[in-house]
C-alpha cells in the first residue's frame, strides 16, 4: 500500500508540473500530425490499396507506436533537470519508495502519450479510419506498456550518464534501427526476405504488428497476443531495471 | 546523537584510460552530541560531503560503523532516513514549484497525511518567514530566500538531526548571518544540527564544536576555543616583498615560524615583547619590511599547524 500511496503522490506532482505547460502535449502531437497531414497521402498510391481507410489503417497504427517509443525514450531528459536541481537526492533521502520514484514519473509518461493518441485517433477518423472501440482500447494498452518500458529505460540510462550529452546520441542511436526495423513506416511485408529475418528480432516489430491487427479489426490475429505479452514482459523487465537503478547506492 | 567509528570511502576516478581509487575519507570517527551545532571544517575536497552523504544514507560506506538518532547506519538506514534531514549544497527546489507545494510533497512522503502536511507546511513557512512568497514559482526566489526553502525541505518532518551541506555557500553576508539565526533556531528547537563549512568565521562564530578535516581525515577536534586555545600565545604575521621572505626566515629562524609566499607568520608566547625583537632582526639582516599585524590564534592557525598549510591558501 506504501508504493500504491507513493507512487500516486509522485504521479501527481508530476502531472501537476505537466499541465502548469499543457503546451508540451500539443508539441508532441505537433510532428505526427504532420506525418498525417502530409506523408500519409502518398500511401494509398504506393501500397496500393484501394481506400483511403484502408491506408490509415495500416499508418495510424505504426505512427502511434514510433510516439510511444520516442516520446518514451526521450523522457531521461527531464529527469537529468531534475538531479541537476537536486529534487531527486531530495527524495532518496526520505523513506519513499525507489520503485515510486520511478514509477509515478513513468505513469505521467504513459497518461500524455495516451491523451497525445487520443488526439491522432479523433483527427485519423477525420480521414476515414474506422476502428472498433474496444480493439482501439487493447491497442492503447499495447501503446501504454511500449510507453512505459521506453520512458523507464530512458530513466535508467539518464541515472546511469547523468548528461544531456550523452544522452541524447545514445536514445537516436537505439531509436534509429528500432524504428527503421519495425515496419512503423511501410509494413515489412514488402521487405526482402533478409530483412524481415532481422526485423523478427526487433520486438517493436511485433507490436507494430499486433497493434496494426487490432485497427484492422482482426482481434483473434495471434500477432495481438504475442505484441502484448512481449510488450508486458519487456516493460516489467525495464521498471525492474531502472528502480534499482533508482535506490542504486542506497539499500 | 551520532557516534561514528573508522568509517571509508574510496571511489574510482577514471583519467583517461587510467583507473585511480582516490581515497575521499579514510577513517573518520566522531561523536556528535544531542543539541548541539556540530561543524565539519576543511577546505573543499576534504570528504566532508562524502562523510555527510555516508551518514545520510546516500552512499554505502566501505567500511566503518555509525550511528545516528540512535538507528544503526549500516544495518537499518531506512530508520536512520526517518530520523534525520539532510539538505544538499546544491539546492533542492523545482523552479517551476511553490515553496508550498514542495513542503507539502515533502512532508508526505515522509508519511504525513494531506492535512498534516498543509499544516507543517504553513508552520514551517511562517517560522522561516517565507509565507509572503509560499505560493510562488520556486524560480522567483532570491539565493537567500531558495536556500531557507532548502532548510525547511531538510526539517519538516522534524528530525532529530538535520545535516546541512555548506548551508551559506554562495550567500550575501546579509543572507549569511539570516542563515546564522536560522541554524540557531533549529538548534533552540531542540535539533542537533551537522553542518559543514569552508569559512573559518562560521565555524568559529556559529558551531558548539568543530571537526577539523583534511584530505579525508578528522586533524583536530574540539569547541573552536579548545582548538584556539592548544595554540598557545600570540600569532605575528610579518608582509614581506616576495624576494625577501628568504631572508626573512634566516634571520628569525631562532621563532616558531611559517612562511608563506609574501609572509611570515611567527608563534610567540608575548606579541609585545617579540616584535621590538622581530623588527630588530629584520633591520639587522637588512630585509625590506611591508606590514607586521599581531593577532590571536584563529582557526586558521589551528588548521596550518595540524596540516602545515592554511586554509585559505588550499
Amino acid at each position: 500500500m506504501k508504493l500504491l500511496r507513493d507512487t500516486s503522490l509522485i504521479f501527481n506532482r508530476q502531472m501537476q508540473l505537466l499541465l502548469r505547460n499543457p503546451v508540451w502535449i500539443l508539441v508532441g502531437v505537433f510532428q505526427p500530425v504532420m506525418y498525417l497531414l502530409l506523408f500519409a497521402p502518398l500511401l494509398k498510391p504506393a501500397l496500393q490499396v484501394p481506400t483511403n481507410a484502408e491506408a490509415y489503417e495500416i499508418f495510424v497504427p505504426g505512427l502511434l507506436v514510433l510516439l510511444a517509443i520516442f516520446g518514451g525514450l526521450f523522457q531521461g531528459f527531464g529527469l537529468i533537470a531534475e538531479l541537476r536541481a537536486g529534487v531527486i537526492e531530495r527524495s532518496r533521502v526520505t523513506p519513499v519508495s525507489r520503485l515510486a520514484l520511478l514509477l509515478g514519473r513513468s505513469l505521467r509518461d504513459v497518461v500524455s502519450l495516451i491523451a497525445q493518441a487520443v488526439i491522432i485517433t479523433l483527427l485519423a477518423l477525420v480521414f476515414d479510419l474506422r476502428v472498433f472501440l474496444p480493439n482501439l482500447l487493447l491497442a492503447y494498452l499495447m501503446l501504454a506498456l511500449i510507453s512505459l518500458m521506453t520512458s523507464a529505460v530512458s530513466y535508467g540510462v539518464a541515472l546511469v550518464v547523468k548528461s544531456e550529452d550523452a544522452l541524447a546520441p545514445l536514445m537516436n542511436t537505439v531509436a534509429q534501427p528500432v524504428l527503421l526495423l519495425s515496419g512503423i513506416l511501410l509494413p515489412l511485408t514488402y521487405a526482402p526476405g533478409w530483412l524481415q529475418g532481422v526485423a523478427d528480432w526487433n520486438p517493436f516489430s511485433w507490436a507494430v504488428n499486433g497493434t496494426r491487427a487490432l485497427f484492422r479489426g482482426d482481434l483473434g490475429a495471434p500477432d495481438v497476443w504475442q505484441g502484448l505479452l512481449i510488450m508486458a514482459v519487456l516493460a516489467v523487465l525495464a521498471v525492474a531495471w531502472a528502480a534499482r537503478e533508482f535506490a542504486r547506492s542506497v539499500r | 546523537m551520532i557516534e561514528t567509528r573508522g568509517l571509508r570511502k574510496s571511489f574510482v576516478s577514471r583519467q583517461g584510460r587510467e583507473k585511480k581509487k582516490v581515497e575521499a575519507v579514510r577513517g573518520v570517527d566522531l561523536t556528535v552530541a544531542e543539541g548541539e551545532i556540530f561543524g565539519f571544517l576543511g577546505p573543499n575536497g576534504a570528504g566532508k560531503t562524502t562523510t555527510l552523504r555516508m551518514l545520510a544514507t546516500l552512499i554505502v560506506p566501505d567500511d566503518g560503523t555509525a550511528t545516528i538518532a540512535g538507528a544503526d547506519l549500516r544495518a537499518d538506514p531506512g530508520e536512520v532516513r526517518r530520523r534525520i534531514g539532510y539538505v544538499a549544497q546544491g539546492g533542492s527546489t523545482w523552479d517551476d514549484s511553490t515553496a508550498r507545494e514542495e513542503l507539502v510533497l515533502q512532508s508526505r512522503l515522509y508519511g504525513a497525511s494531506k492535512g498534516d502536511a498543509l499544516a507543517r507546511a504553513a508552520r514551517v513557512l511562517e517560522g522561516f518567514q517565507l509565507s509572503e512568497y509560499a505560493d510562488r514559482k520556486c524560480k522567483t526566489y532570491s539565493g537567500g530566500q531558495r536556500r531557507r526553502v532548502d532548510i525547511a525541505l531538510g526539517i519538516i518532518h522534524e528530525p532529530k538531526v538535520v545535516f546541512l551541506d555548506e548551508p551559506t555557500t554562495g550567500l550575501d553576508p546579509q543572507s549569511r548571518a539570516h542563515m546564522w539565526d536560522e541554524i540557531r533556531r533549529l538548534r533552540a528547537e531542540g535539533m542537533t544540527v551537522f553542518i559543514t563549512t569552508h569559512y573559518l568565521d562560521e565555524a568559529d562564530a556559529l558551531c558548539d564544536r568543530i571537526s577539523i578535516m583534511d584530505n579525508g581525515e578528522i586533524v583536530a577536534s574540539g569547541t573552536p576555543a579548545e582548538l584556539k586555545r592548544e595554540i598557545s600565545g600570540d600569532v605575528v604575521r610579518v608582509g614581506l616583498p616576495v624576494d625577501a621572505v628568504p631572508a626573512a626566515v634566516e634571520a628569525l629562524s631562532s621563532y616558531k615560524i611559517e612562511k608563506y609566499e609574501d609572509n611570515v607568520r611567527l608563534y610567540v608566547e608575548d606579541g609585545a615583547v617579540a616584535i621590538p625583537q622581530i623588527l630588530r632582526a629584520l633591520d639587522a639582516a637588512g630585509v625590506p619590511l611591508g606590514t607586521i599585524e599581531l593577532h590571536r590564534p584563529s582557526l586558521d592557525d589551528v588548521f596550518l599547524t595540524k596540516t602545515g598549510r592554511s586554509l585559505r591558501e588550499s
